[in-house]
């Protein structure tokens, strides 16, 4: 039976930043119609939780998917470094061109988590607010959702 | 399909410690987990059972029965115990989420004969948890 099981480990994290939801490819008037509040010319910011989930198989030895220290590291360097406490569109290149919402910021941390070497990435969830939340899962399968 | 998820708490010391490896190594891998002494978390396990509700009582299990099977095979065998030295199912075995998530499925998956388990989450801190379930559970569910 244990064989046809799989075990995820999952982790959170936080970060803070501000964004504002604008597409050039939009008028003014389109913009504030499309995004409301959220084109606020000077931005507004939100406390994000990033839930991270891998799988892989658990070494014996330690009884982990992936070490811990490793994994947060890793999450550290590739998305909390770069986006806490700083103003995604100005400060996060792939937002210069794709408007910063929750479920582009899903997909931008799932790309940049994906290289993690210890563990397969299976989906990232954000949470915007405590009543928002996104998930991506890239190219994995549906059938492997827990 | 009808998916049931039922909470229980449950407090347990325990401690990363691999006697094959050094005293440096098992630092080294488990940091603070390593304390001789133990240390513990309350845990939080969520228990998935899926199914169709049944057309008289409107349930896909009684949830009477869940409680008490996780009372029985959990809370008993695991709340307010040392997991390295009170639970047989982890003897040999680090005590870290994914392999009590692994036990706690093998423990219920037989017991449960109503409906099916669909998934054993088990949170160690509302930050670090691990899912136990079946591989392709949910494609499975579709045919």
């Amino acid at each position: 039976m244990s064989e046809t099981l799989k075990i995820e480990l999952g982790r959170r994290y936080r970060f803070s930043a501000s964004h504002r939801l604008h597409s050039s490819h939009l008028s003014e008037e389109e913009n504030s119609r499309v995004f409301g509040k959220c084109n606020n010319p000077y931005g507004h910011g939100h406390n994000y939780v990033v839930e991270v989930s891998m799988s892989g198989d658990v070494d014996p030895a330690s009884g982990m998917i992936a070490n811990l220290d490793d994994l947060d590291a890793f999450v550290e360097r590739q998305v909390l470094d770069p986006f806490d406490h700083k103003s995604l569109n100005e400060d996060v290149a792939a937002f210069r061109e794709k408007v910063p919402t929750t479920e582009n910021l899903c997909i931008e941390i799932f790309q940049r988590l994906k290289s993690f070497p210890k563990a397969k990435l299976e989906r990232v969830r954000v949470e915007e607010t405590r009543n928002n939340s996104f998930e991506y899962a890239g190219d994995n399968l549906e059938g492997n959702r827990p | 399909m009808v998916l049931l998820t039922r909470k229980i708490e449950f407090s347990a010391s325990h401690l990363y410690h691999n006697p094959n490896l050094s005293a440096e190594e098992n630092r080294r891998i488990f940091g603070k987990g390593n304390n001789p002494h133990g240390h513990g978390h309350n845990y939080t396990l969520e228990v998935t059972v899926e199914g169709e509700p049944d057309p008289v009582t409107g349930m896909v299990l009684d949830l009477k029965e869940l409680k008490e099977i996780l009372e029985r095979e959990v809370m008993k065998r695991m709340d307010h115990r040392h997991l390295n030295y009170e639970v047989a199912e982890l003897t040999g075995q680090i005590p870290t989420c994914e392999n009590i998530a692994r036990v706690i499925w093998q423990l219920l998956e037989p017991r449960i004969t109503q409906g099916k388990l669909h998934r054993v989450r088990l949170y160690e801190s509302p930050d670090l948890f691990a899912d136990c379930y079946r591989n392709g559970a949910k494609a499975a569910g579709k045919r």
